[in-house]
């Protein structure tokens, strides 16, 4: 065998070795992926629907009679009437077949309890509305929704589910009336949590989140980076205590959140006094938790700025400051935001501290600043999660997908300033 | 003209394997047995740019600089030539304190410029490379545009007063580097984008635009074709006239054609420092002879 059959032999082995692993890398990416579409398919499926959500039409006859009002009712008459009554009367009159104080609750229940306080505010924005008869949408009750939407299979024994055979009849009517109609569900955006499934939406939630953030970010960005930056750039080389304090924000990296929430519980709200459940005590809890993944990024983004640059400005006459700030940062800040935007966006996906700080409990406001009570967008999930209406199943779902889709939007933002800003020099 | 007596002390036991040997045996048995000895030649001036007197540079442990003195004239061009880990680039970066950011790095010894020493503890690093620029072997353009490029320097130490001024400075400086016709329509163009001689000769017009005393060049065209060498060797000799140059190079045609004097370092030591002409044609030290007949280096 001479040398070129020797290298032709060893090549067909080579080549093979080649293809096989090809292959198990291919199997490997599409399970990968499988489990991806699969997770995200079950979550669409499942969430989706949330979007969409059930309206019924009534005919109210806003009688001032029935509301309890004077002639001249002012702005606290109105408020305190009780519409209510004008709904159920409605519904009686459409359905006198409500007979037994079960049926006549069922038939209460086929609208949402927000649809009094919809009346209400008509009316105060429109006192002229009195005595006259007109149609309004309010919210389907959570179960007409679910129902609508086709979760509820109407040819399962009535003991096994959750709508009677008469509340199917009057749904049939209302249907067959066109007084039901399915609309994009913008309650779900612009309410709180609630008790009533129908109600309740991610606005707190998000809010939360974002207040949340915002504290997180604008304390774990500037004490991370200038961290960085003096560690890498002025802190003594071969410096004991340099190395130590290299250590030991590695391993806090590794250490588990659940930890940062117990310090945060004792430290921030026990001996300082930070507000129970507010966005600030969740965020300097984040931040703890964050610091060391943009200290890291940030460091080696702060490595990769060729020294070259560094002599060049230095040779020129510039002091240290002037070259770390001058030429070090702006040259390390894409490197250094990708690395805060992860960070940011584990943060935000970040439960259990939050769980430990108080910001799991039932808060059906909008927080207006970071000392107001509030919760996260995950902890909302977990909420809802742990509820069992078949309404916060969907809800649960979409809260994940908002979620999902702005933890993606934030690393797809990582990805695109990696991509604009990488090798300049 | 006094010659210190700078006393340089062959270590004998010295590990010799920097010195690289392409000669015969009896070449290599020649070179061991060799005492470096004093410098020979012209090491000091009078009324000198820079005065260097028993400069010893370490790094940690190590000695890379061994007891050298020189001086190096106004307006001269020093060539410094020498075998890869002679010492020179490390000679080089003490003269504008470089060496300053290796944390390991000591030194010692006098160093003056225009009698004033450098490493006095009043001395502002800062100000000291304001007047001792220096040019780099890899070209290291900031990522900015080529104006800004130039304006740094300018804008840092506050050397112009309004944008008109700024304006001609970098012009000027652009003008002098040699590259100004190349670039005068993508001045906003960012520097990293030209070629390596136009990146150079980029490098050198930042470094002119603060007007320094001394530049100090690091093999600057050791990474350029002969074009765009032949165009910073011209640069170079055009610059002398009103600075003051050191320049490294690997190149013993370079160091012959730039050059007023040339000095061989050997080890961290300085050999022989002399006029270029009598160094390359006469040259007075056997081991700068092996080196620019080429039988070692
Ligand atoms: N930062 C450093 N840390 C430790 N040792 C160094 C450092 N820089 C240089 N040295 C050592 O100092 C000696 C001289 O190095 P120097 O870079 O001055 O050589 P040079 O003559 O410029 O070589 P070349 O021609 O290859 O550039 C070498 O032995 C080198 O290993
Ligand atoms: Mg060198």
């Amino acid at each position: 065998m001479n040398h070129t059959e020797k290298i032709q032999h060893s090549l067909k082995k080579r080549h093979a070795r080649e293809k096989r692993f090809r292959l198990y890398g291919l199997l490997s990416v599409s399970i990968s992926i499988l489990f991806l579409l699969s997770l995200l398919g079950d979550i669409g499926f499942k969430g989706m629907p949330a979007f969409w959500q059930t309206k019924v039409k009534l005919d109210i006859h806003l009688d001032p009679e029935r509301l309890g009002l004077g002639p001249n009712p002012d702005q606290d008459d109105l408020f305190q009437a009780n519409y209510q009554r004008l709904i159920a009367d409605t519904l009686t009159r459409m359905f006198p077949d409500a007979k037994t104080r079960q049926q006549r609750r069922a038939l209460k229940n086929l609208v949402s309890k927000s649809a009094a306080y919809e009346l209400r505010d008509a009316v105060i924005a429109n006192p002229q509305l009195l005595g006259q008869t007109r149609p309004f949408w309010f919210l389907a009750k959570d179960d007409v929704d679910v129902y609508m939407k086709g979760r509820i299979d109407r040819n399962l024994p009535e003991s096994q589910r959750r709508i009677k055979d008469y509340q199917l009849a009057w749904i049939d009517t209302l249907k067959s009336q066109g007084r039901l109609k399915q609309g994009f569900n913008t309650t779900f955006f612009t309410n709180s949590d609630s008790r009533e499934p129908e109600q309740a939406g991610i606005r707190g939630a998000f809010t939360g989140s974002m207040l949340t953030m915002l504290v997180t970010l604008s304390l774990a960005f500037p004490i991370g980076v200038l961290a960085a930056l003096y560690l890498e750039e002025f802190a003594p080389q071969n410096n004991r205590w340099v190395d130590l304090i290299e250590i030991n924000i590695n391993n806090l990296a590794a250490v588990p959140s659940i930890v940062f929430g117990l310090l945060g519980l004792a430290v921030f709200i026990g001996f300082f006094g930070v507000p129970r459940s507010a966005p600030l005590a969740g965020g300097l809890v984040l931040t703890l938790m964050t610091l060391p993944t943009i200290i890291i990024t940030s460091r080696a983004a702060i490595k990769a700025v060729p020294n070259s640059i560094r002599e060049a400005a230095l040779a020129l006459g510039a002091s240290k400051t002037q070259v770390a700030f001058g030429h070090v940062l702006p040259l390390s800040l894409p490197g250094i935001l990708t690395g805060t935007i992860i960070g940011m966006a584990q943060a935000l996906g970040e439960t259990a501290p939050l769980l430990l700080i108080g910001m799991v409990a039932f808060v059906a406001d909008v927080p207006h600043s970071i000392f107001d009570p509030s919760t996260a967008l995950p902890v909302q999930i977990y909420l809802w999660a742990d509820s069992p209406e078949r309404a916060f199943v969907e809800r649960t779902s979409a809260a994940i997908i908002v979620l999902l889709l702005f933890l993606m939007a934030m690393n797809a933002l990582a990805v695109f300033m990696r991509k604009k800003f990488e090798n300049k020099w | 003209m006094t010659l210190d007596k700078t006393a340089l002390v062959v270590d004998n036991n010295n590990n010799s394997t920097e010195v690289n040997l392409t000669g015969s045996a009896s070449d290599t048995a020649d070179m061991l047995d060799m005492t470096i000895g004093e410098t020979v030649g012209k090491a000091l001036l009078e009324d000198a740019k820079l005065n260097v007197r028993h400069a010893n540079v370490f790094y940690g442990d190590k000695q890379a600089i061994h007891d050298i003195s020189l001086d190096i004239g106004k307006n001269e061009v020093l060539a410094m030539i020498g075998p890869s880990g002679c010492g020179k680039s490390t000679f080089l970066r003490c003269l504008n304190r470089m060496n300053d950011t290796i944390p390991i790095c000591r030194v010692e010894g006098s160093f003056l410029l225009d009698g004033e020493d450098i490493y006095d503890r009043r001395q502002d690093p800062v100000l000291l490379r304001s007047r001792v620029g220096m040019v780099f072997q890899k070209p290291n353009p900031f990522p900015k545009s080529i104006y800004d490029n130039v304006a740094y320097g300018v804008r840092l130490h506050g050397l112009a007063k309004n944008r008109a001024e700024l304006d001609e400075i970098v012009e000027k400086s652009l003008r002098r580097a040699g590259l100004f016709n190349e670039v005068k329509d993508d001045l906003h163009k960012p520097g990293t984008g030209l070629s390596g001689g136009q990146q150079q000769r980029l490098c050198i017009a930042r470094t002119i635009a603060i007007d320094p005393e001394v530049i100090l060049m690091d093999e600057p065209t050791s990474a350029l074709d002969p074009i765009a060498t032949a165009l910073i060797e011209e640069l170079i000799t055009e610059l002398s006239e009103k600075y003051t140059i050191a320049i490294v190079t690997h190149s013993m045609q370079q160091a012959a054609r730039v050059s007023n004097r040339t000095a061989y370092f050997h080890m961290g030591k300085l050999v022989e420092v002399n006029d270029t002409d009598s160094v390359f044609t006469t040259p007075q030290h056997p081991l700068t002879e092996n080196y620019i007949t080429g039988r070692f280096g």
